[in-house]
């Protein structure tokens, strides 16, 4: 493919597959380590009612009301999970289980009440997204990366998500002594004086932030995959929370790259003409990865546990 | 409108429906406790999810074969293998793998619902132009549901609950206790599967009414709102049968009643109602009755304290106390004490003199540890005890001033 064709065609929806991915990547390692692997879950199903309700008080798809929506559902989310959890004393699955099925349910009925024909926001739409529509029409080729006017008109969603990538970099270097040490011994992390509470809240908001604006770009369904896929098979492959980073940021680049392009070009290998979901694809190949690593990865026993008992 | 649904009066459609959602709601409600009990609900959303991909492949076979795709039989067959498959994967994950059950459950939801999708654009640029109504699996539609699709739905969820009745004993002891259960010699790992075997047929037959994503919804809301009534697990298991069975009813028959009125969200959000109730109303475990615990205890505190300051010919100060001896005319508005006040004022202090005998004797050990500084002596101790201790004290004395 010539760089005619890729530029336009093809280098935002990678790059903004990329970024996501490894901005859901970074925080799921601590996630997936804390046991909360599911909140990722939990926050792509009740981001949709909070979008619906943006949608109907402004009454016109423009980001920034959406994604305030979105975060504000987040947290709603998170506060009733926590109020049900602890006025009902349910264990907190089934908690998270009744909150987020009910805030997704409301979302379909706000959806199917309110006449959305006339734009561009369906079920379907929040759940694979639309990565291959994020097209950048005014490259020509390599030499528009120089050219201010023709960078100008890139998707806004590769600067939203790129900026989010920051930032979840920014907290996970700020903050990565205390997250390493309250991940893996909250005791210890509170007499050194560390205030667990605030940070395990911070790194959930920070993974509810790095969901919503992926979760604009690529659709709920890779949020979940890439917040659990790629440090899982990282996990399977070193004991040392630094090597498991590195692993996960890889593997998650590695599922983007991979899944984008067979999404778009694997079905004319084959024969076929139409591309199949780029969002799918992804996750199915961050799926192949941690199958592999499940199967061949160096440290995937569970030894400690075996030790111990 | 509304009471038309209800008594199944808006047609062949609507009843059809209503009566599908009802058996749907009870299997799903009984099933879903075990899983709850077992304290594994989310295990559901790996499942649901994991339907995707066989509906989708069942589809692609079926029209290979020349028949018509939307076949139901054949695509919930499909839909079931698919989340077989799943189901294994996951088992296989938190068995032989380091990771937590949790990671496993979201790994499997993810890869297998993205491979769906994936078969989904796949179906859709086949061409064949009789996908329409497989998105319907993702959220249910009951628009065109057949009788043939009501009989499967009754006959599943029928066999679901036989099922359950016949491996009910088993399935409790390992909710809760599995250590025990492995030493009474059970094949825990066997009866997970068949726990989770049952909540994928709940599943199954669930993906034509409320869809994938919000059959989960069925399998844990009904069993958390049942929790709230009962410490039994068998009341627990019924309860959860009627709660499901009674939104699936009310839910169907009420998106029936208008139009744009979805029935799986609206079954979803009709359970979720009678969950909010019984978290605010159910009787010892709801909120409410919390609350009124609450002030009561607080009520006895307060008149216990002032008793014992009425007795000393103490001061009271705090309001509260003031407000809640004056209703029980135990003192007078100026907060000197009644006839009856004086009395109950002379037994609290008295009581509190026996109490600290009883404390500081060994041979009352057990008694001395059920002291609070609110139990009435008499509630523990038999009169001869109490005279016996009274004997210790003496007779009446003067409050020294």
């Amino acid at each position: 493919m010539s760089s005619e064709e890729f530029v336009p065609l093809s280098l935002t929806p990678l790059l903004i597959g990329t970024f996501a991915a490894v901005a859901c990547a970074l925080p799921g390692n601590f996630l997936v380590l804390r046991k909360q692997a599911l909140i990722g879950d939990a926050i792509s199903h009740v981001v949709l009612p909070g979008i619906v309700v943006a949608f109907l008080l402004t009454g016109a798809i423009s980001t920034w009301p959406m994604m305030l929506g979105a975060a504000g559902a987040a947290i709603v989310a998170v506060v009733l999970i926590e109020a049900i959890r602890r006025l009902g004393q349910i264990e907190p699955g089934a908690a998270m289980g009744v909150v987020f099925t009910t805030m997704f349910a409301a979302g379909v009925l706000l959806l199917e009440q309110t006449d959305t024909s006339t734009v561009h926001l369906d079920v379907e739409h929040a759940l694979y997204g639309n990565l291959e529509s994020l097209i950048w029409l005014d490259a020509t080729g390599w030499s528009s990366l120089w050219d201010l006017e023709a960078l100008a008109g890139l998707p806004s969603e590769l600067s939203r998500i790129a900026l989010t990538l920051i930032g979840v970099i920014l907290f996970t270097w700020l903050f990565w002594r205390p997250l390493k040490i309250s991940t893996f011994d909250e005791g210890f992390a509170r007499t050194i004086g560390i205030r667990t509470g605030a940070l395990g809240m911070a790194l959930v908001i920070t993974a509810a932030i790095a969901a919503v604006a992926a979760f604009d770009a690529v659709g709920s369904i890779i949020v979940i995959a890439m917040f659990i896929c790629p440090p899982a098979a990282a996990r399977m492959m070193t004991n040392r929370l630094e090597t498991q980073i590195i692993c996960s940021v890889v593997f998650a680049i590695t599922s983007a790259v991979a899944g984008y392009v067979l999404a778009g070009y694997g079905p004319l290998w084959l024969g076929g003409a139409d591309a199949v979901s780029a969002a799918g694809m992804i996750a199915t190949i961050s799926g192949l990865i941690l199958a592999l690593t499940a199967m061949f990865g160096p440290c995937r026993a569970r030894v400690g546990v075996q030790n111990s008992s | 409108m509304l009471w038309d649904a209800l008594s199944l009066q808006l047609g062949y459609n609507a009843t059809l429906v209503a009566i599908g959602a009802t058996l749907l709601g009870v299997s799903a409600g009984v099933t879903g406790t075990f899983l709850f009990l077992r304290k594994r609900a989310l295990v559901s959303d790996a499942i649901s999810h994991a339907t995707l991909p066989g509906v989708c492949l069942a589809f692609m076979v079926l029209v290979a074969l020349g028949g018509d795709g939307r076949n139901l039989p054949g695509l919930l067959a499909g839909s079931a293998i698919s989340a077989w498959v799943g189901l294994l994967c996951m088992n296989w994950l938190t068995r032989h793998t380091r990771l937590a059950e949790d990671a496993a459950i979201g790994a499997v939801l993810s890869v297998f619902f993205g491979f769906g999708i994936v078969l989904l654009t796949v179906i859709q640029t086949m061409g064949v132009g009789r996908q329409a109504g497989l998105e319907g699996f993702l959220l249910g539609s009951t628009a065109g549901m057949l009788w043939a699709d009501a009989l499967i739905i009754a006959i599943g969820g029928a066999a679901t609950l036989l099922l359950v009745v016949l491996i009910r004993r088993p399935m409790t002891m390992v909710a809760f206790d599995p250590d025990y259960a492995a030493a009474r010699g059970l094949p825990v790992h066997r009866i997970d599967l068949a726990m989770m075997g049952l909540v994928m047929a709940v599943t199954v037959v669930g993906l034509k009414i409320v869809g994938l994503i919000l059959i989960v919804a069925l399998l844990i809301i009904p069993p958390v709102t049942a929790r709230f009534w009962s410490e039994r697990s068998d009341r627990v298991v019924l309860l959860a049968g009627l709660a499901g069975g009674l939104a699936g009813y009310v839910g169907a028959a009420f998106s029936a009643s208008a139009p744009n009125l979805p029935t799986g969200p609206i079954i979803v959000l009709v359970s979720f109602v009678f969950f909010a109730l019984s978290l605010f109303f159910a009787p010892v475990r709801g909120v409410l009755a919390a609350v009124l615990r609450h002030l009561q205890f607080q009520q006895r505190v307060h008149i216990r304290q002032g008793l014992l300051a009425l007795a000393q010919d103490q001061k009271i100060y705090e309001p509260l106390t003031l407000r809640l001896l004056r209703r029980a005319g135990l003192v007078r508005a100026d907060g000197v004490a009644t006839d009856p006040g004086k009395a109950r004022a002379a037994k609290a202090l008295r009581d509190e003199k026996r109490w600290e005998v009883v404390r500081s004797d060994q041979a009352h050990e057990a008694t001395a540890a059920l002291y609070d500084g609110l139990r009435d002596i008499d509630t523990v101790l038999t009169q001869d005890q109490i005279a016996e201790i009274d004997r210790r004290i003496g007779g009446p004395q003067e409050v020294p001033s």
